[in-house]
């Protein structure tokens, strides 16, 4: 028997709110975060509208000398993580070099990367801010956090695109469960709003252009779907072996009781017919967890509200848990309300997982009006719903054609 | 804007240190906490602020406000 690791703090800043509470509440009233971008220059994009953090002002949460030295990816790290590790209660409390962190992002430092680019074709090379590269580069969220709140056990990113913190949340649990550690930060954060950050999602098609209706823009499932809308956030949670957390005397959200990861090896990004990859990354969840597939109660769809995600995961789930047990299972995207926060996605949702578990509600699919054509599962449209579950799961997959499933399970004592 | 004002101005953006920290003899390493990469970027802030370039060797003896402040003065200025 493996140790077991329960999540005892969390930290959210993105679209719908800068605590992970905050965010909890909103996405069950599915009150959506999207509206017309302002963070760059929208009018050449074909899509208009994105899921920023709004009135974020880093002073408000670093010095002055981090936050000039900080992506805006690396900020958002640094705030979720800070409030994960607060809510923990950890600090002074576990062994510093027994405390890890890793945190994922799928594009890194793209703002800083744009800006001294620039300065390097309008002033020359030798003009390059000399923190370039530190801010820049995609790991650097993870060292950064472990600088402020002073862990010194492994440390360390993960970068799978829309995958990479459903990634992070994996690898942890099974650091802490061969003893590496006794708790991680684990997570991920992302800041894609720039002109090439949006200007390439366009290019692939893969984005909303409901530009007249940002509210219902991301609309998962839906018939009238027309791509994901671009979000920037960040999400980490406190992961920590239990008897760790119980011996403190730890508050416990939920328990992750498992993962499955796979590749689609199949297409760099669509998915594999059917879903074929994410099916499986939600068997070997189910398995790692100890579960049957009659045992879940809720599964968090990656939900991206694009033509092929939409369909072929609800294939998947339906290979994954049987078609007679899927069609009861409630499915939903929060994603109809914080849009898609890229590297942040997976951790944002295992944390909503993580909370429905814990407080008996599923958060809807908020935009859900119109359900497509063999989208027919139980997608919770609309309203959040009361039920008290003891297995859930949530998707992440990315393009490259990684897919990871979290398990969570209620914590209801050892 | 005096010549000190402004390059306190740019020490003050740059270190994020307080205005009280920033006198003639505050050493940047010692006192006002800048590690290498930190008084490059000064140096540049300065360059910028002042449009002129300071090469390696004589930005290496800029060690305190006080020298910085010295050197500009001592330069012909186009403020």
């Amino acid at each position: 028997m493996h140790k077991r690791v329960v999540i005892t703090g969390a930290g959210v800043i993105g679209p719908i709110g800068k605590t992970a509470s905050e965010n909890w509440e909103n996405a069950i009233s599915g009150k959506s975060g999207i509206r017309r971008m302002t963070i760059v220059d929208p009018e050449d994009f074909t899509s208009q509208i994105a899921g920023e953090v709004k009135d974020f002002d880093p002073l408000d949460y670093l010095d002055r000398k981090v936050a000039k030295r900080t992506d805006r990816y690396t900020q958002f790290a640094m705030v979720a993580a800070r409030e994960a590790f607060t809510e923990s209660g950890i600090e002074n409390n576990i062994d510093p070099e027994r405390l890890g962190v890793i945190i994922g992002s799928g594009i890194g430092g793209i703002t800083t990367l744009e800006r001294e680019h620039k300065v390097a074709l309008e002033r020359g090379v030798n003009r390059i801010n000399p923190f370039f590269c530190p801010m820049m580069i995609s790991n650097i969220a993870a060292g950064r956090v472990g600088i402020d709140v002073g862990a010194k056990g492994l440390n360390f990113s993960t970068v799978t695109a829309c995958a990479s913190s459903g990634h992070a949340i994996a690898i942890a649990v099974d650091m802490i469960r061969l003893g590496r550690v006794d708790a991680i930060l684990a997570g991920g954060s992302e800041a894609p709003l720039t002109l090439t950050g949006v200007g390439g999602f366009c290019q692939l098609k893969a984005l909303s252009t409901r530009n007249d209706d940002p509210q219902t823009a991301s609309r998962p499932f839906d018939r009238d779907r027309d791509g994901f809308v671009l979000s920037e956030g960040g999400a980490v949670i406190m992961l920590e072996e239990l008897d760790h957390a119980l011996k403190r005397g730890a508050k416990i959200i939920a328990e992750v009781a498992g993962s499955g990861m796979t590749c689609d090896a199949f297409h760099i990004t669509a998915p594999a017919e059917n879903g074929e990859g994410s099916a499986r990354a939600m068997k070997l969840a189910m398995q790692d967890a100890g579960i049957k597939p009659e045992d879940v109660g809720y599964i968090n769809a990656h939900g991206t509200s694009t033509l092929l995600n939409d369909i072929n995961e609800t294939i998947a789930i339906k290979t994954a848990l049987g078609t007679e047990n899927a069609m009861k299972t409630p499915v939903s995207s929060t994603k109809s309300v914080t849009g898609h926060m890229l590297g942040a996605a997976g951790a944002v949702e295992a944390i909503f997982t993580a909370f429905a578990l814990r407080d008996g509600i599923l958060p809807p699919t908020a935009t859900l009006q119109n359900p497509d054509e063999g989208c027919d599962l139980d997608y919770v449209p609309g309203q959040a719903r009361k039920a008290d579950i003891m297995h859930a799961l949530s998707n992440s997959l990315g393009f490259g054609g990684h897919n990871v499933t979290i398990a969570l399970k209620k914590y209801i004592g050892k | 804007m005096s010549l000190e004002s402004r390059v306190t101005e740019i020490i003050i953006d740059k270190l994020g240190v307080k205005p009280e920290q920033v006198t003639l003899e505050a050493q940047f390493d010692t006192d006002l906490g800048a590690d290498s990469i930190d008084q490059y970027e000064l140096i540049m802030g300065f360059e910028d602020a002042f449009g002129l370039r300071i090469d390696e060797d004589e930005a290496t003896k800029l060690t305190t406000v006080g020298k910085v402040i010295e050197y500009l003065r001592a330069k012909d200025l186009d403020q």
